[in-house]
C-alpha cells in the first residue's frame, strides 16, 4: 500500500476523494490515501504549495488563476481531472422581495426593479461561483453585485448579521442557509451554465510526471469513486457517509438535497427538482477539456484587464486532458476525439463517436444561449 | 522605511492573541495589531496598512484575507502577498507550525525573520498544547471506559478488582487487541444484557 496525503473541503463534491478512501476504490489500486480536511482554500492551496499533501480538491479556477498570475502562492498548479460540475446556489435574504426561482432572465430582470447594488457573498475571489455570479448579472442586466469573499460556513450567520445580501455558494452551505438563516433560493448555477467545471483534482505542475505510476492509479480510483458517486442508486449511502463528524458533520438529510437535485428553496417548500444540478460523472463529467479552461481563462481576463488571447492560451494548459487520456485510457474509459469543444453549444444529450466506439456529452447550455468558442477567428 | 512595523495577528481567541503579541513584543518594538475575523476582514486589514498580516493557517477567516492581494488590481504593487518569493524554506517551516503570513510586496526578508520565527515558535506551541490535551482527553475516556468494563466483570464473577484487570488485559493480549478495545466492547455487551 502506498500512501497518499490529499487535501479536501468539507462540501458535497469532496465525494469522490471521500468515497475512494472508503469505499475500496483507493485500496483497489494498491493506495491509502490519508485525507486531511483543510478549513480554507489558501490552506489548501498552501498545503499543495509546499508538498504536505499530493494532490487536493480545488476551485476550478484557482490552477488557471495562478497560471495568469492572479492571487496568493507561488507553485504552478495543473488539473488532470474534473471532480465535479456545477452543484452551487445563488440566495437570498428573506427580506428581499420574492423573486421567483430557477429563470436566470426573470430573476435577473426583477433584481435590476430591486433599484440598488446588492452585496452578495462567494466562497473565494478566484472560484467558479464568483465567475458565474459575474456572469450572469452582466448578462441578464441584473442589479450590480458588489462581490465578498464568506467562508461558506459563515455564510448564513453574516446574511443574517446583515454582512450580505445573498450568497452563490456550493452545496450544502446554501441549504445551510436557508434552513438556519431563513434564506431563499433564487437560482442554481447550472441554470447559469449546464456544464460548468466546479471541482477539479489540483496538483503541482509537473507532479504526474514526476510519480507516473502514482498519479494514474490516483485517477483511476477517484474515476471509479467519481461513477460510484454519480449513481443514484448510491445516494442514501453517500449522504450518511459525507454526513460523519469527519467529514461534513451535517445532517444527512441537508446532504441529500444535492445529491438528489431536489432543493427546498425556502424552509417552508416548495421542492424543486433541479435537472444536471451536481454532475460527478455522467456525460463525460471528468474530461478537463481545454476549452472549459480557455473559458475560465477569457472571464479572468476580462475581470482583470488582462490581454484575453493570451490568458486563454496559458489557461488551457492548466487543464491536462493528455495526462486524462494517458492514465484513464487504459481502463477503457471513453475518450472524446478533440480536447476542446464549442462550450454551449449542446441544447440536450447527444452521441459522440469517441476514438474508440461511442461516448454521450451532457446538454452544454449557458443561460443567455452564448456559444463560447476556444478559437475566436481572428 | 521605519524600522519598526506594523503587524495584524488575525485571532479571534483573546488569550492566544495575547501570548503571539508578547512573543512578537519581545522580539522587538512593533506595533502590533489584534483583529477578530469576521466581517469585513480585508477591509479592516486594509485600512491599517500593515507591513505584515499573521493568522492562523486552520482559521476558516484566511480566504476572506486572499481580496488583499486583488484590492489594487493586478497591474498595481499588491496590497499583500503570501511571504513566498523571498524564502521559501522560512514559508514551509510557518506553514508546518501552522502559521501563514502575508507580507507587504518589496518588505525585505531580513527584517520579516525575526518577526516569523517568534510567531513560529508560539503557533508549534500552541499546537503542541493542542495535541497534548487532545490526548489526555482521549486517555481519560479511555479510562472511563476501562472502570466501567471492571466494575461489570467484578459484580457478574465475583472478582477483586486486580483480578478483573488481570482478566481484561490477558483477553486483550490474547486476542491482539487495545485493553480499550476489550473494555469497550464488555460495556456495550454489558448494556444490552442489562
Amino acid at each position: 500500500m502506498r500512501e497518499v496525503a490529499l487535501g479536501y473541503m468539507p462540501l458535497v463534491d469532496a465525494a469522490p476523494l471521500i468515497v475512494a478512501a472508503e469505499f475500496g476504490f483507493a485500496e483497489e489500486e494498491g493506495l491509502h490515501l490519508a485525507l486531511v480536511r483543510a478549513a480554507s482554500w489558501s490552506m489548501l492551496r498552501d498545503m499543495l504549495d509546499v508538498g504536505q499533501v499530493a494532490a487536493a480538491q480545488m476551485l476550478s479556477v484557482v490552477p488557471v488563476a495562478r497560471a495568469l498570475g492572479l492571487g496568493g502562492g507561488t507553485e504552478p498548479l495543473e488539473t488532470p481531472l474534473i471532480l465535479s460540475l456545477n452543484g452551487q446556489v445563488i440566495g437570498l435574504s428573506a427580506d428581499l422581495p420574492d423573486i421567483g426561482f430557477g429563470d436566470p432572465v426573470a430573476t435577473g430582470a426583477a433584481l435590476q426593479r430591486l433599484g440598488r447594488t446588492l452585496r452578495i457573498g462567494v466562497p473565494f475571489p478566484f472560484s467558479m461561483q464568483a465567475e458565474l455570479l459575474t456572469y450572469w448579472t452582466e448578462r441578464a442586466g441584473a442589479a450590480a453585485v458588489e462581490v465578498r469573499t464568506v467562508p461558506p460556513p459563515r455564510m448564513a450567520e453574516a446574511m443574517q448579521a446583515g454582512e450580505i445580501d445573498g450568497f452563490c455558494v456550493g452545496e450544502p452551505w446554501g441549504s445551510h442557509a436557508v434552513d438556519t438563516a431563513g434564506a431563499r433560493l433564487v437560482i442554481p448555477g447550472s441554470a447559469i451554465w449546464s456544464q460548468a467545471p466546479e471541482k477539479v483534482l489540483a496538483t503541482r505542475a509537473g507532479w504526474a510526471e514526476a510519480e507516473p505510476e502514482l498519479a494514474g492509479r490516483l485517477l483511476r480510483a477517484l474515476w471509479r469513486a467519481g461513477r460510484w458517486a454519480g449513481n443514484p442508486a448510491n445516494r442514501t449511502t453517500l449522504a450518511e457517509v459525507l454526513s460523519r463528524a469527519t467529514y461534513l458533520d451535517l445532517a444527512p438529510d441537508l446532504i441529500d438535497r444535492a445529491l438528489s437535485h431536489r432543493l427546498l428553496v425556502t424552509r417552508a417548500g416548495p421542492e424543486v427538482e433541479v435537472p444536471q444540478f451536481q454532475t460527478f460523472h455522467d456525460g463525460l463529467a471528468n474530461f478537463p477539456w481545454r476549452s472549459q479552461a480557455a473559458w475560465i481563462g477569457a472571464r479572468l481576463a476580462g475581470r482583470f484587464g488582462l490581454d484575453r488571447a493570451s490568458a486563454m492560451d496559458r489557461a488551457r494548459a492548466v487543464f491536462r486532458s493528455d495526462l486524462f487520456r494517458q492514465h484513464l485510457a487504459p481502463i477503457g474509459v471513453p475518450l472524446p476525439r478533440a480536447s476542446d469543444k464549442l462550450e454551449g453549444a449542446l441544447g440536450r444529450d447527444e452521441t459522440l463517436p469517441a476514438v474508440h466506439g461511442h461516448l454521450i456529452l451532457a446538454r452544454n447550455r449557458f443561460f443567455d444561449g452564448a456559444i463560447f468558442d476556444p478559437f475566436p477567428a481572428g | 522605511m521605519s524600522e519598526t512595523l506594523t503587524i495584524i495577528v488575525v485571532e479571534p481567541d483573546r488569550q492566544r492573541a495575547l501570548q503571539i503579541v508578547d512573543a512578537l513584543s519581545a522580539a522587538a518594538g512593533h506595533q502590533v495589531h489584534v483583529l477578530g475575523d469576521g466581517a469585513g476582514l480585508a477591509r479592516r486589514v486594509a485600512d491599517i496598512r500593515p507591513d505584515l498580516v499573521l493568522i492562523d493557517i486552520a482559521s476558516p477567516s484566511r480566504d476572506m484575507l486572499e481580496e488583499l492581494a486583488l484590492a489594487s488590481g493586478p497591474t498595481e504593487r499588491p496590497v499583500a502577498v503570501f511571504v513566498d518569493k523571498s524564502d521559501s524554506g522560512l514559508t514551509r517551516a510557518a506553514i508546518e507550525a501552522g502559521v501563514s503570513a502575508y507580507v507587504v510586496d518589496g518588505l525585505r526578508p531580513e527584517r520579516i525573520r525575526p518577526v516569523l520565527d517568534a510567531a513560529i515558535a508560539r503557533f508549534h506551541l500552541f499546537s503542541r498544547m493542542r495535541s497534548e490535551l487532545a490526548a489526555t482527553k482521549a486517555a481519560l475516556e479511555e479510562r472511563k471506559v476501562i472502570d466501567r468494563a471492571k466494575g461489570f466483570i467484578m459484580r457478574a464473577k465475583g472478582l477483586s478488582e486486580d483480578q478483573a484487570y488481570a482478566l481484561m488485559r490477558k483477553a486483550a493480549m490474547d486476542q491482539g487487541k487495545r485493553l480499550s478495545e476489550v473494555a469497550g466492547a464488555i460495556v456495550t455487551a454489558a448494556e444490552l444484557l442489562k
